[in-house]
């Protein structure tokens, strides 16, 4: 029989923050690697530049808009679950939020002008808006998240968030997690793009550039360490105050380097389950860090949640839709992302509706 | 200008400009369907071409749409957290099923759009439908959430230690407000399903396929005025006009309705919308004019006695509430919504002469396009919907002025604390400045790149499916 803690763990509002969490983690799977695609897009050089950037938008194209939403499901369930927290994060984090939808406007706009616009130079350009603010805006999401941990945001008598709107994310911290985000996404789509593309040169670049954001990530990542010991206590305390925070690091670590491991010698579907484990790491890793609290030492996960009332069939809500909505996303994916071999011998067998459009939208 | 009112505007602009894109995200769809379905009963090219090209106009409006709505959804919590804190769980149940709907709208449109040669076309069709489906379902969704702020309802709150239960606007304790209040519990579907959700969704669909079937029946007309005989221009005026014509004739039915439950529900806003000022019967109908709002009444309206009360009651000796007998801190603005209700109706008017003229020439096998004055009609109604659309939107939500939560929270209770407002206001109004004039600068190449009759002509003779075809889909230009 559980005990009444175990019950207690299972009240309507921690699991509504476990969804919140998965929904991050989907976000970051595939929105995020939608991100990485434009900083990689950004990145791109050479004598493949225009084949690299091909490959990322017949990778991106199908999808991004349906990935996208996992934000929204996170934003819904957040005021939903969570109103008090939701008004005073959205109070305090105004701006660097406001920023971050300019980016996320901007990029899903660009990339649509860009796959459809003419093939010419000055509509072209809108490729460099496209991974200009696919960089920006994974650094600004971060910066949110940063902010929300590092303890910063407090709230007055009544509930009400006490801030001066800049504070609260114009320090070190939240920042140095931005860039780790930003790269973290990148070394997602790199490693993805692996799997899915079939030149052996094209796939060798991604290969590096998947090694080298992974670098980049460790870099920033240990920046960020650095900087939340004193930019957010709490987080620190629980992802170094322990043992066993100290072993789920070098799990992580360890996946990280099994990572480059399985890049380095050829075994992209490895190298794309263990990329997947590293952001799953990175973003169970936060949540922990929360330990138990919505607003890190302002407002506890226990008992700020809404009423029963509406979190029960919220509930009910999601997993109905997750039943439905979870085989259709698999539809999708078997659809567009099977290597990309067999839907060139499809388009080969009937020639005459090949479409540049569709099967590969042309890129600067 | 004041903070609220940079926010007010922010919120306004933007929502003014994602429900273009909604609108066409909810009804582009329908009218890609029926090309791709009459294409693969009868094989006419033109009507592939089409399905193909709708498809492609409705993947750029449904791209921008979604990214506008993220940032109005964001917006909802940015500007107003105050509303977002006391209202967000009691509309969380539209906002979910929305998120599903917009989920399942995203994946089936990537299907349909990436998909012509990868799926059967029955499927292929299918897919189309369930976009039409969740895109329609979506809209229904985000406008049900809308009528909430109209008609509260469906939860408990505590205010002053005394727990009250709203099961409907009037058991709303007089004088009290929701700021700093406690909802203790939610009734979902009671919220979902106020009173205004049928009323307001219903007219909002119904607009929808009004505007959109106008605007593109416009944008082929006046291509087919230059190009007598295409058939590629002459099957979208038919599609369109199947569209536009059934929600024109539907839409005053929906907005008498509508109108009827304004008025019982929402005294002040129909007695502004209509700028009627003194509570009585056989209340007059107030045409045009000028409402002073200094002087309570209006400069030089054409009044028409008791039409008034028969249209809020069905009776012209019922008596209709007047803005006078509403005290003056619960008063909405006058002349914004009087203004706009007038737009909307004159242009659903017009949208009603038009569209029964063309489902009369549909219905008698005559060809809408043989008579040249009705191409030029359609030319000249091709903005109507759009206009009527934003004018409704501003009946609305000017119009339930001073509230955010009718009766219950004040816009200004609501507004975020942060300053200096105005500067996302430009910044947010400069984006979509440029974002529109792309979009209409794209779709324009779209448009532009239609094929001609001899094309036409020549996919036919080749059979599909063909690279001549094909090639018709691409267009003359490589547009890509």
């Amino acid at each position: 029989m559980p005990s009444p803690d175990f019950l207690a763990l299972l009240a309507p509002g921690n699991i509504v923050a476990v969804v919140i969490v998965v929904a991050m983690l989907a976000y970051t799977l595939t929105g995020g690697a939608d991100f990485g695609g434009g900083v990689l897009d950004l990145l791109a050089t050479g004598p493949r530049a225009g084949a690299q950037r091909r490959s990322i938008a017949r990778a991106i194209g199908p999808i991004w808009e349906a990935n996208h939403v996992w934000l929204l499901v996170v934003l819904v369930l957040m005021f939903v679950a969570f109103p008090t927290a939701f008004a005073a994060i959205m109070t305090a984090l105004h701006l660097p939020m406001l920023l971050m939808l300019t980016g996320i406007t901007l990029r899903g706009s660009a990339f649509v002008f860009r796959a459809y616009g003419p093939d010419r130079p000055e509509w072209r350009r809108w490729g460099l808006m496209f991974g200009a603010a696919s960089a920006v805006t994974p650094i600004l999401l971060g910066v949110v998240f940063g902010a929300i941990s590092s303890g910063r945001i407090t709230l007055g008598p009544g509930g009400a968030v006490r801030t001066d709107f800049v504070s609260e994310w114009l320090t070190p911290f939240p920042w140095a997690t931005g860039l780790m985000l930003q790269s973290l996404f990148a070394f997602l789509a790199a490693t993805y793009l692996t799997v899915e593309e079939d030149d052996p040169e094209v796939r060798n670049d991604f290969r590096r550039m998947a090694v080298r954001a992974s670098y980049a990530f460790f870099g920033t990542a240990v920046l960020a360490a650095i900087m939340a010991r004193t930019g957010a206590p709490h987080l620190w305390a629980t992802l170094a105050g322990s043992y066993q925070a100290w072993a789920m690091q070098a799990v992580l670590a360890g996946v990280a380097i099994g990572a480059i491991v399985a890049l380095e010698t050829d075994r992209f579907q490895l190298a794309r389950v263990l990329a997947g484990a590293q952001v799953t790491l990175v973003v169970l890793g936060w949540a922990a860090s929360q330990a138990g609290w919505i607003l890190v030492g302002q407002i506890p996960l226990a008992g700020s949640a809404a009423p029963d009332g509406i979190l029960i069939p919220v509930i009910l809500a999601l997993v109905a839709g997750l039943a439905l909505l979870i085989p259709t996303f698999v539809l999708l994916f078997w659809l567009f992302h099977r290597p990309s071999r067999s839907v060139e011998a499809r388009t080969e067998r009937r020639p005459s509706i090949r479409l540049r459009t569709e099967v590969a939208p042309p890129v600067r | 200008m004041t903070d609220l009112f940079a926010a007010r505007s922010l919120m306004a602009f933007s929502l003014g400009f994602h429900i273009l894109f909604a609108l066409s995200g909810m009804a582009m769809p329908v009218l890609m369907v029926l090309a791709e379905r009459r294409w693969l009963a009868r094989r006419d090219p033109a009507d592939y071409v089409l399905a193909r090209r709708w498809a492609k106009g409705t993947a750029i409006l449904f791209a921008v749409g979604a990214v506008s709505g993220t940032a109005l959804s964001f917006e909802l919590g940015l500007l107003w957290p105050e509303f977002m804190k006391q209202a967000g769980p009691v509309i969380g149940m539209p906002f979910s099923f929305e998120g599903f709907a917009f989920f399942f709208e995203g994946i089936f449109l990537g299907i349909y759009l990436y998909g012509w040669d990868r799926i059967p076309p029955k499927l292929h069709v299918g897919a189309g439908m369930l976009v039409a489906m969740f895109g329609s379902l979506s809209g229904f969704l985000v406008t049900g959430a809308n009528a909430w702020m109209n008609t509260p309802q469906g939860f408990d709150v505590m205010i002053g230690g005394v727990a009250t239960s709203i099961r409907t606007m009037s058991d709303w304790p007089a004088g009290a407000t929701l700021l700093g209040a406690k909802v203790v519990e939610v009734r979902p579907f009671e919220a979902m399903f106020s009173p205004a959700f049928a009323e307001q969704a219903i007219h909002a669909l119904l607009a929808a396929f009004g505007a959109v079937g106008f605007g593109v029946a416009g944008i082929h007309a006046w291509m087919l005025r230059r190009d007598l005989g295409n058939a590629f221009h002459q099957n979208a005026i038919r599609h369109a006009l199947v569209v536009g014509g059934i929600a024109a004739i539907a839409l005053p039915f929906s907005g008498d309705f509508s109108a009827k439950h304004v008025a019982s529900w929402q005294p002040a806003k129909f007695a502004a919308m209509e700028a009627h000022w003194e509570t009585g019967p056989y209340a007059p109908l107030i045409l045009g004019g000028l409402p002073d709002e200094a002087s309570s009444r209006n400069i030089g309206a054409i009044e028409i006695p008791a039409v008034l009360s028969f249209l809020a009651h069905g009776d012209t000796s019922a008596t209709v509430i007047g803005l006078n007998d509403i005290p003056a801190d619960r008063r909405p603005p006058v002349a914004v919504p009087h203004a706009a209700f007038q737009i909307m109706v004159a242009a659903g008017l017009a949208m009603l002469v038009i569209g029964l003229t063309g489902i009369w020439f549909l219905v008698r096998g005559i060809a809408p396009w043989s008579r040249p004055w009705f191409l030029t009609t359609l030319v000249w109604a091709s903005p109507l919907g759009f206009i009527a659309v934003e004018a409704g939107w501003t009946v609305t939500e000017v119009g339930r002025q001073p509230w955010i939560a009718n009766g219950m929270l004040r816009t200004a209770e609501a507004v975020t604390p942060m300053p200096g407002l105005v500067w996302p206001l430009i910044l947010y109004i400069g984006l979509y400045a440029l974002l529109g004039v792309v979009v209409a600068t794209l779709l324009r190449y779209h448009v532009m790149e239609s094929p001609s009759t001899a094309e036409l002509a020549d996919a036919t003779r080749a059979g599909a499916p063909s690279a001549a075809l094909a090639e018709l889909v691409e267009g003359r230009h490589a547009i890509a």
